[in-house]
């Protein structure tokens, strides 16, 4: 590492000029802003970067993953648990194309990505050239930026800008095409230069004096204050001030899939999840609350339900970084544009300290009514085939909440997020925008290789499962430690619970056959193991979690188990159902 | 539903999106699928460099609500490359576009009541042939409109219709523009999120 930092240190030292090739020059870049992983698929229109990346085996680790949506999932999880932005290599054509997903993904849920992939030679655009699509155009609704590089002189200062772009503000994901002439050619290399402004972006709006204290002044008079959080805290790096603000305010708070582990599962304002599956109190006490503070989440419909019945009665003071998202779905009385590490302490220092003794309270009497109703027969089943819910809870037994839990989606999802517990945070890692199946083995190896030191446990369905177990391969390749484990309910079970719930129990296409999971693990030379007994789930997890290396467990579970609460779609957040 | 009738009902009408963006390959479609992934059509586009050196400045004229228009226009401000945008009813601007239309020369000669509509119209002759002359004028859209119906008899050959250009009213340009929005919208102290770059003789933000 030293000497791939001093050798690095020599190319980027400004004004002494070198031939390098653009190829040479992307990774030298890479190397200048952090990079350490690489999740990638060479190709021909790539060529020349792999063949520069042979000579940077030491510097760069590259992943090598079966399928370039498997490399932008990869890169997600990576960009999650590390804070760092994702890196992804894919070749031209499709290559390029299978990108699209992870990039949406991206997109939706705010990740910080910078994807690279090849273009045929420049001359060769436009002519249909083999492999040629055009990436630009496909991926602008699904980048923050994207850009095409034909000259090699470009590529510093582009992939500068890429990283600058991907991670300030509200990051996302930002692509760069660079044609086959451009990584080839050689010119004048004056070394890399970060970029820290471009003139046309304004990552955040300034903080307005004004609205802070008008912010302050409505939480100090209110009576029923509910504090609302997103990925926005995670994102923003704000967890201590976070948990100022919200010990302080001494406001109960409840969380969006996306802002899971922001606090402490178990922190005594932690009131629980919002939203379609989230907890009654939460979504209750949203129509009865006087004011509403939402610090870093953007109202997504699967949070709000049915919109004109939403917080009618509350002040909203809106907490975000992006000016787009103020008044997008729900209206703001009070908009705090701003970066939530700057503006919540701000607003921390104008508030009075308190205690909602009576307002907690009554949430904590939802609860009680949420545990009777539906926790309890989910965590503690006496009989009967086993609920994800006593897998989840088993599991959190185990690892005292301090795995990184990377979900798919689904119910298996739906069932981790309500149930696992976190201690720390960028700990749930989830599609929650897109809600993409097949997010979850890709991302749970991202996610590995951005905390390599923590446990990372995989939890996904039969079915989504079955969409990219072709990275079972790059597990077994990379060596890496990885978890998985599958809640098999042989039903694509989301899907089913509507159909039940709302199509009189047509279930149309959702029983899914499956193949033999260990089998299939143990080609990739992968342990495992499958259980259908409860009376075997505390040795298997413990074994699951013991074993060196990655390990595959496939827990049979209740076939036809629907996740409660739900607020139905079309309905109030108040309307949600138990049972 | 006339788009009068769309007014009183829904409260849509006519709104003048101006964008101020970099020059840069690709901001077109950026700004164009904010509309279409919304299934809002874009009534009329005009884009052209700006007084600005290196900055372009975007026409786009829709029918919606206010509410809607606002959210787009935030939307296209989130955009990397993009530097500014405003919305304007008609009556906040000046607005024209610019017509030709393509007739037989013999018609135009032999007819006197023709060259008098085009007195009328305040049309002028940009080029005359034996063969065909090619008015220009300018107008709102009834005005240009309304010459077509007019030279339809006389055998109007050809017609084309440029996009709507338009002045906002009370813009004292853009730098002075930028300015006064940063001082109204998104903050109360601008100084610092807004400098001129002496060497560019642009804003920066």
């Amino acid at each position: 590492m030293n000497t791939a930092q001093e050798e690095a240190t020599t190319l980027t030292e400004p004004k002494k000029t070198v031939s390098i090739s653009g190829s040479v020059a992307l990774l030298e870049g890479l190397i200048a802003e952090g990079t350490d992983t690489i999740f990638g698929y060479p190709g021909g229109a790539i060529m020349p970067i792999y063949d520069a990346l042979y000579d940077y085996k030491d510097k760069l680790k590259h992943i090598l993953v079966r399928h370039e949506q498997g490399g932008t999932h990869a890169g997600q999880g990576y960009a999650r648990t590390s804070g760092k932005v994702g890196v992804v290599f894919g070749t031209s054509g499709p290559g390029a194309t299978n990108l699209v997903t992870g990039l949406a993904d991206a997109q939706i849920d705010s990740t910080p990505m910078v994807c690279i992939t090849g273009q045929v030679f420049a001359h060769l655009l436009g002519t249909d050239a083999f492999q040629e699509t055009d990436v630009i155009n496909i991926t602008t609704p699904v980048t923050k930026w994207n850009y095409q590089i034909t000259d090699a002189t470009e590529i510093p200062s582009v992939l500068a800008k890429a990283f600058y772009i991907a991670r300030s503000g509200r990051p996302g994901p930002v692509l760069i095409d660079i044609t086959k002439n451009a990584q080839l050619q050689m010119f004048d290399y004056e070394g890399y230069t970060p970029c820290d402004h471009v003139r046309s972006y304004r990552p955040k709006p300034l903080i307005r004096q004004e609205y802070i204290q008008q912010a302050a002044e409505m939480i100090n008079s209110a009576k029923k204050p509910f504090i609302l959080f997103g990925q926005g805290v995670l994102l923003g790096n704000a967890e201590q001030e976070f948990k100022t603000f919200v010990e302080k305010s001494g406001i109960p708070a409840a969380w969006t899939i996306m802002g899971a582990g922001a606090i402490p599962t178990d922190h005594p304002l932690n009131v629980g999840m919002l939203g379609m599956h989230g907890n009654y109190g939460p979504n209750v006490q949203t129509n009865a609350c006087d004011v509403m503070i939402a610090i870093g989440m953007r109202f997504d419909d699967r949070v709000t339900g049915r919109l004109d019945k939403y917080a009618k009665q509350a002040k909203v003071i809106h907490l975000d970084i992006d000016p787009a998202e103020i008044d997008k779905n729900v209206k703001a009385d009070v908009p705090v544009w701003g970066d939530c590490k700057e503006t919540l302490p701000l607003l921390t220092a104008l508030i009075e300290e308190k205690e909602h003794t009576d307002w907690l309270a009554e949430f904590r009497a939802f609860d009680k009514t949420e545990q009777e109703v539906v926790i309890q027969s989910e965590l503690h089943p006496a009989s009967g085939e086993m609920t994800m819910g006593e897998v989840i809870n088993q599991l959190n037994e185990l690892t005292k909440g301090d795995a990184v839990i990377v979900t798919d989606v689904g119910q298996h999802q739906m069932v981790a997020c309500r149930y696992a517990k976190f201690n720390q945070t960028r700990s749930n890692i989830t599609s929650g925008g897109l809600g993409t199946m097949g997010f979850g083995l890709p991302a749970a190896i991202g996610a590995k290789f951005g905390a390599p030191d923590r446990t990372v446990v995989a939890v996904i369905g039969d079915g989504g499962f079955q969409m990219t177990l072709q990275e079972l391969g790059t597990i077994m390749q990379s060596g890496i430690d990885v978890k998985i484990m599958i809640l098999n309910n042989r039903f694509l079970g989301m899907v089913r619970q509507w159909q039940q719930l709302f199509h009189e129990k047509r279930y149309s296409f959702v029983d899914i056959t499956s193949p033999d999971f260990v089998k299939l693990a143990d080609s990739y030379s992968i342990a495992g193991r499958k259980i259908s007994e409860r009376e075997d789930l505390t040795s298997a997890l413990t074994d699951m979690l013991n074993h060196k290396g990655s390990y595959l467990l496939e827990v049979m579970v209740l076939q036809e188990h629907n996740v409660f609460p739900m607020v139905p779609q079309g309905s109030s957040v108040s309307e949600i159902r138990l049972k | 539903m006339s788009k009068a009738q769309d007014t009183e009902i829904n409260g849509r009408q006519e709104f003048t999106i101006t964008v101020y963006t970099e020059n840069q390959i690709g901001i077109l479609n950026r700004i164009a699928i904010i509309f279409s992934r919304r299934k809002i059509n874009i009534e009329s586009l005009n884009t052209s460099p700006s007084e600005i050196e290196h900055i372009h400045r975007f026409n786009i004229v829709i029918h919606e609500t206010e509410e809607v228009v606002r959210k787009l226009c935030r939307q296209i401000e989130k955009q990397v490359e993009v530097l500014k945008v405003y919305y304007n009813t008609n009556e906040d601007i000046i607005w024209q576009e610019m017509a030709l239309y393509k007739v037989p020369t013999d018609t135009i000669a032999e007819r006197a009541p023709v060259e008098r509509l085009l007195r009328e119209f305040g049309a002028r002759a940009v080029v005359i042939r034996k063969d065909y002359t090619v008015f220009e004028t300018t107008g709102h859209r009834e005005e240009t409109d309304k010459l077509i119906e007019v030279l339809q008899p006389y055998g109007l050959i050809e017609f084309v219709r440029s996009a709507r250009v338009a002045i906002i009213k009370d813009s004292e340009g853009f730098n002075a523009k930028l300015r006064e929005f940063e001082r109204r919208e998104p903050g109360q102290d601008v100084i610092e999120n807004e400098y001129l770059d002496k060497e560019k003789n642009v804003f920066s933000m």
